[in-house]
């Protein structure tokens, strides 16, 4: 049963994950797009949790470490470059 | 010990959900910045948990917790440099909002 109910929550999760996919498609300045991929990458974060879960794969958690340092380094890098035109 | 987990999850995706209609409804960059961060965190902090709460004392429960940690320290930080990237550059606020000295003059 418990497993029923995580892929209904990681599948709401998929779904809202589209809503903020809108607002960085149509956001009016570059930072709400930086802001919108930043919500995608933690929904995906917990999403591959819930996955290792549901699959009962405990080496998914590695991916999802992984997944959330790559994200924070995107964001870090996107926002400097917005700030001051370079990376570096 | 799964009904408790159940509950925090729904739980969580609430927060998400009330994130998600943040940044649809928010007018300008520093609320849409507010809503989404801080809803996301702790959506993600409570789905994770639960998660956590399910497995008991094994060591892929401490693997959630690590990965809790991680979103709570990197989601701040990414918000701060999120939000300090748009002041820098003089994004601007939403009219009738409450602005301070250095938005829009010279100095830094």
């Amino acid at each position: 049963m418990f497993t029923e109910f995580a892929l209904g929550i990681a599948v709401s999760l998929v779904l809202l994950m589209f809503c903020c996919l809108g607002r960085a498609i149509i956001g009016p300045t570059a930072i709400d797009r930086v802001l919108a991929i930043n919500i995608i990458g933690t929904k995906t974060v917990v999403i591959i949790a819930v996955v290792s879960d549901v699959f009962g794969e405990v080496f998914f958690l590695d991916v999802a470490i992984v997944y959330a340092l790559i994200s924070f380094l995107m964001t870090i890098g996107v926002a400097k470059y917005l700030d001051t035109g370079t990376i570096s | 010990m799964a009904m408790i987990a159940m509950i925090l999850m729904v739980i969580g995706v609430f927060f998400f959900a009330m994130g998600t209609l943040g940044l649809w409804r928010f007018p300008d960059v520093y609320s849409r910045a507010h809503a989404s961060t801080k809803c996301d965190t702790l959506g993600g902090g409570l789905i994770l948990l639960a998660l956590a709460l399910k497995m008991g004392f094994t060591p892929a429960a401490f693997k959630f917790i690590v990965i809790v940690l991680l979103l709570w320290i990197t989601n701040a930080t990414a918000a701060h440099t999120i939000g300090r990237s748009a002041y820098k550059n003089k994004y601007p606020m939403r009219e009738g909002s409450f602005t301070w000295k250095y938005q829009g003059g010279d100095e830094q």
